[in-house]
């Protein structure tokens, strides 16, 4: 029973550590400390572990009620303007979701319009995710930046949308690498990509100078390739400016 | 009795008196301390005949493996320990078996794991091994599921899902056709693509000879092996495997004679002990086990010569080797500064010559499988750089003409646990040696398999037939009956 009570005091600091990352050395030392010694509290780290894990899967859940009944477009929709994002139909405006995370169900009426444009941006979407987006056939759009779930795996999958997407931004995105990026080219008809701020990417003036040439017809955004190499004096940086405005 | 009672009574006051006294004796040092003295005086005694003192044994003995062990994993590879992990993760209840994974080398400097090229395809003929790889390749996306340890990074195992594009010439058209169908029927992302598309793709690729091609969309690609065994053996250790650093020298088995249904004798075979040698030392340790798993890669031979497999007359059960070899590969890094870009994917030629980029700096992996005439001693991994020269170069740069300008910058070799009967791995119990389990023999593609042959194997311990996946058609017992389950795009 003692060994219960030791653990049972930290709880309420076992679940703000977790939350917090390292952000409070002494909690977090004080939790490794019972982690090492018992097995109780090594697993009930574990199992909080795992509920965040399957905090982001229920998040990305199908809604496959919604895409029977109204099909795939306006599922797409609703689940994006259910993780915060924002939606637009062809021919109608952007509907986002408000600061409470409601939004108006009108966009179930417009049963065959397909969905133009995704704002996805900050979304918890991840692999499984993806699912109802790439159901959206006419996708001329879509925005992912600084998605925290998105890497290579999800890049690989987006295949599906090659004959109809022009624009793909994937800036910020902390999971993306030069990998994933390989994996764009199925998209031939993509027009402009956005791959600045890409923290996982090793090379990113090299990186884009291969994607440039790996999408010939696409203007690429982002990674000014003069990044990485040495400043030389003021002229020769003036020469080397960027030709593409970012 | 008055008396009595009172000499008692003064006795127990007098005893009290002495207790009293020998314990406030004892607190303050008092005229007890004789009696104190001669108590430690025996415990010094004691300790001076006992070697090493109280409670410490007389040498360490840390690096020798346990005593009993339930299961014992010969070979800690990417198999070994996927075995270990599906043993740990699936075992009821939680710490019910105790596993020893017993590992020649802890720095893997022959392992086939670590020497791999990397690469990870569904683009097989035999539908067993599309889903071992289907369910591997999950397993590789959530890695950071399966193999989390509280505190520790996450893995990064660096996978490219750059995809596999196999090219057939007139003959192997039609069966590359019919292995997509199977291949998508399993649930694979392959499409077939002409030379014309191929071109179109591809542009520096020679359609010259190219019939037909297969290009793996999803779910294929190359990744880091050497992340993913550090990986598992972090996990695994954290779930209580111990690990040994010794060689497998010995099994003591008993055996006991049946009779068939049909009144043939069976001599049933059953290890008790495995014999644990020490590295550089004489000692060894018998580790009484229940289970022996033979993961040894191309290794596994030997292990299985030792249990006795294959020790008969030919042509019978109790003669049938374990029929997996040692073939020494070569692979060869190369720097084309004009070579094919970002998109490359892994490129299988249809003469067997195979390619993938490396890295950013137009750097390229690649080789060939010798035909069985020019098989190398596998003796040692030496590297034969004429073998480039003569067969690697020559179909690459007709197949890519900006390899005629290339440079060699490094190579290595490794090994395949080549299973010269069909080139399909073993997995499962022997029929006659009834608690020797294999999981060897996958030619080539044991990397890409791993995590779903361990469940499977972990499955076969534990619940005693196969739950998820089914390998029937890879039991021991094929190499007797003669059934080959021939897989026809081996690299």
């Amino acid at each position: 029973m003692p060994v219960w009570n030791r653990g049972t005091r930290g709880i309420r600091g076992l679940s703000r550590a977790v939350a917090l990352e390292g952000s409070q050395k002494k909690g977090r030392s004080l939790l490794q400390f019972l982690a090492d010694r018992f097995y109780d509290v090594q697993a009930l780290r574990e199992y909080l572990l795992q509920k965040q894990v399957l905090k982001v899967h229920q998040k990305n859940r199908p809604f496959t009620y919604i895409k029977e009944r109204f099909g795939p477009h306006a599922a797409g929709a609703y689940f994006i303007l259910k993780q915060g994002g924002a939606v637009k139909f062809q021919g109608k405006e952007w509907i986002r979701s408000d600061a409470h995370g409601h939004f108006s169900l009108d966009f179930l009426k417009f049963q065959a319009v397909p969905v133009e444009a995704v704002d996805a941006s900050g979304c918890a979407i991840n692999y499984q995710g993806l699912d109802s987006l790439l159901a959206l056939k006419e996708l001329q759009s879509l925005w992912l930046q600084r998605c925290p779930h998105v890497d290579d795996w999800c890049l690989g999958r987006l295949h599906p949308l090659a004959n109809s997407l022009q624009e793909l931004s994937l800036a910020g995105c902390p999971r993306i690498s030069e990998r994933g990026l390989a994996s764009l080219h199925h998209l031939r008809n993509l027009r402009r990509l956005d791959i600045s701020d890409l923290p996982a990417v090793s090379n990113p003036g090299l990186t884009r100078i291969l994607v440039e040439e790996m999408l010939p017809s696409c203007q690429v955004l982002g990674a000014d390739w003069a990044q990485g190499l040495p400043s030389g004096p003021e002229e020769q940086s003036q020469d080397r400016a960027s030709p593409i405005p970012a | 009795m008055l008396r009595r009672a009172l000499q008692l009574g003064l006795g127990r006051g007098l005893l009290g008196r002495g207790l009293l006294g020998r314990g406030l004796g004892t607190h303050r040092g008092g005229s007890t301390l004789d009696q104190n003295g001669k108590v430690s005086e025996i415990k010094k005694k004691i300790q001076s005949v006992l070697p090493g003192g109280a409670w410490n044994p007389p040498y360490d003995t840390s690096y020798l493996p346990p005593e009993h062990s339930d299961v014992v994993i010969v070979g800690g590879g990417v198999i070994g320990l996927s075995v270990a992990y599906w043993l740990k993760r699936l075992e009821k209840p939680r710490g019910a078996i105790r596993v020893l994974v017993v590992e020649r080398d802890h720095t893997y400097s022959q392992a086939s794991t670590a020497l791999s090229v990397g690469g990870i395809r569904q683009q097989f003929s035999v539908p067993e091994n599309i889903q071992l790889s289907l369910f591997s390749v999950e397993f590789l996306r959530n890695i950071n599921e399966y193999l989390a340890v509280v505190d520790d990074p996450p893995l990064d195992i660096q996978f490219n899902p750059s995809g596999y594009l196999l090219l057939a010439s007139e003959k192997g058209a039609a069966v590359m056709e019919s292995n997509v169908k199977v291949q998508r029927q399993e649930g694979a992302k392959v499409c077939l693509m002409s030379p014309e598309q191929l071109r179109n793709k591809f542009p520096w690729i020679n359609t010259e000879g190219v019939a037909l091609a297969s290009y793996g969309m999803e779910y294929e690609g190359w990744f880091d092996p050497w992340c993913l065994l550090q990986g598992l053996r972090r996990k695994v250790q954290s779930m209580g495997v111990l690990f040994c650093h010794g060689e497998v020298t010995r099994f003591v088995s008993s055996s006991s004679h049946t009779e068939t249904t049909s009144g043939e004798e069976v001599t049933l075979k059953r290890i008790h002990e495995v014999h644990v040698k020490i590295d550089r030392s004489l000692e060894y340790q018998p580790v009484e086990c229940a289970l022996v798993i033979n993961a040894a890669g191309a290794w596994s031979g030997q292990i299985a010569e030792l249990a006795g497999v294959g020790k008969g007359p030919p042509g019978t059960l109790q003669g049938t080797k374990l029929p997996v070899e040692r073939r020494k590969r070569y692979v060869y890094l190369w720097h084309c500064p004009q070579g094919p870009g970002l998109e490359t994917p892994f490129i299988v030629d249809a003469s067997g010559a195979y390619f993938r980029r490396e890295g950013l700096g137009n750097n390229y992996l690649g080789g060939c499988s010798p035909t069985e005439e020019e098989e190398p001693d596998p003796g040692n991994l030496e590297v034969d750089h004429d073998f480039f020269q003569d067969k690697v170069w020559p179909p690459l740069a007709q197949r890519v003409p900006a390899f005629e300008t290339l440079k060699v910058r490094s190579a290595w070799a490794g090994y395949y646990d080549y299973n010269t009967f069909d080139q399909n791995g073993v997995v499962g119990p022997h029929p006659l040696v009834v608690n020797m389990y294999f999981a060897t023999g996958f030619s080539g593609h044991g990397l890409q398999q791993a995590p779903a042959v361990g469940r499977a194997v972990a499955e076969m311990v534990l619940d005693g037939h196969f739950q998820t996946i089914n390998l029937s058609p890879f039991h021991f017992s094929r190499f007797y009956l003669g059934e080959k389950v021939q897989e026809h795009n081996i690299i």
